[in-house]
């Protein structure tokens, strides 16, 4: 049996459906959680924010114009939400760049093998990246947005995807490289 | 930068899409044709695949939200004012979602209802053309022999008259004058208002029959024909 589209949620949605707002919240909401929780590396926001998010969703729904996929507009609308609420709390912020370079004194024998295990390096240094290279790389990535979608969530144009992402990854090899992993590029 | 470094910078630029699949189509083959053609650039797509995976599996370790946003989710629900049922007669959506509900099974039944229905309308409307073809070739055949006919009556019975009534005379009288006569108009009004009429006698009698007929203030003038 096919799963019904989203967007024919989003309909029910909008006539006030209960059920079609249970179907979607479970479809999509771990991954809006987790796109959230990148941004603002706190559990407890991210599960707010989401709650807020999706209520949004029922509020607007009647207004969707299936521009963009549902997956899209979830993101756009996350995103905004986890920025506003970041915006609100400034001096809790660690420059994400000095916590990522942060030595962890309790680093064991086990910790540091694990630094040895290039994949979980390239982990860290994924977690070390700026807020606004983590997402577009986690959009790319992770939530298989393509140029033109990263462009709609993130608000830029499709040319600065290109550029931001070509700069989020050269980041990235630059703090492998201070961890001793050359990867000779770029 | 010439054009081919600006073409292998563009195309590089493209490996994180290619490596998640979200490439269109075109830009897609782009890169596989070039990627089958250049090392270097095929071992920057392995980079890219390996950040894929490694991203990939540190969402994967974020774990997922608590009972909690979505129980706060739906007690925010609750409280919102209830909704209006939409107003608006969306016939499309209601056709598509009408359609959506049914199963394979019985959308396949039903295309197969609607084609028989579909050739028995179709067989329906040719049999009705083909009769009225016929019909109309007959009627047609009928008028083709009427001619003749009226020809050949006109030549045999010598029932007819040539007649022109007069100025005043009014339809519902002339109307009432042939039916006194038993006379039927065949052909006019003919060059000079005059009219063809059939009487009932034929020879001597249907001469003496137009001599009482010219006797009436409707007729203006009345002659046998032949």
């Amino acid at each position: 049996m096919q799963a019904t589209a989203d967007e024919v949620l989003i309909g029910r949605i909008a006539s006030g459906d209960r059920l079609a707002m249970q179907v979607l919240f479970a479809r999509h909401h771990v991954r809006v959680y987790r796109f959230v929780l990148r941004l603002v590396r706190d559990e407890s926001t991210a599960e707010d924010l989401i709650s807020e998010v999706f209520l949004d969703v029922w509020r607007q729904a009647g207004r969707f114009e299936g521009r963009s996929a549902v997956s899209t507009w979830l993101l756009a609308i996350a995103r905004f939400k986890a920025l506003s609420a970041l915006r609100r709390r400034p001096d809790e912020e660690l420059d994400d760049e000095k916590a990522a370079g942060i030595e962890d004194p309790s680093d064991s024998p086990e910790a540091a093998l694990e630094k040895k295990d290039k994949s979980a390096l390239i982990r860290k240094c994924l977690t070390g990246l700026s807020a606004e290279h983590r997402e577009i790389i986690d959009l790319v990535y992770y939530h298989e947005k393509s140029v033109e979608e990263v462009a709609l969530i993130v608000g830029i144009p499709a040319n600065t995807v290109k550029t931001r992402m070509f700069y989020a990854r050269k980041r990235l090899a630059e703090l492998l490289k201070a961890e001793g992993i050359e990867r000779g590029w770029p | 930068m010439n054009t081919i470094d600006k073409e292998r910078d563009d195309l590089e630029t493209l490996l994180p899409w290619h490596a998640a699949g979200t490439l269109n189509r075109r830009d897609a083959e782009r890169v596989e044709k070039a990627l089958a053609g250049d090392r270097e650039l095929l071992r920057r797509f392995n980079l890219a695949r390996e950040e894929l995976n490694e991203t990939i599996h540190l969402n994967e370790t974020l774990g997922a939200p608590s009972a909690r946003a979505m129980e706060k989710l739906f007690a925010a629900i609750d409280a919102e004012p209830v909704r209006k049922p939409k107003v608006s007669f969306d016939l499309a959506g209601r056709l598509a979602n009408f359609v959506a509900s049914f199963s394979p099974r019985t959308l396949a039944l039903a295309g197969a209802v609607g084609a028989l229905a579909i050739v028995l309308q179709a067989g329906v409307i040719t049999t009705g053309l083909i009769k009225h073809e016929a019909g109309t070739e007959v009627a047609s055949k009928q008028n083709t022999v009427s001619q003749p006919d009226l020809a050949s009556a006109d030549v045999s019975d010598g029932t007819l008259a040539a007649i022109r009534f007069a100025p005043k005379a009014e339809a519902g009288q002339i109307t009432a004058f042939l039916a006194t006569n038993k006379a039927s108009m065949i052909d006019g009004p003919l060059t000079g208002g005059m009219y063809t009429i059939r009487l009932p006698e034929s020879g001597k009698a249907k001469e003496d029959h137009i001599k009482q007929m010219a006797q009436s203030t409707l007729v203006d003038l009345i002659a046998p024909k032949q």
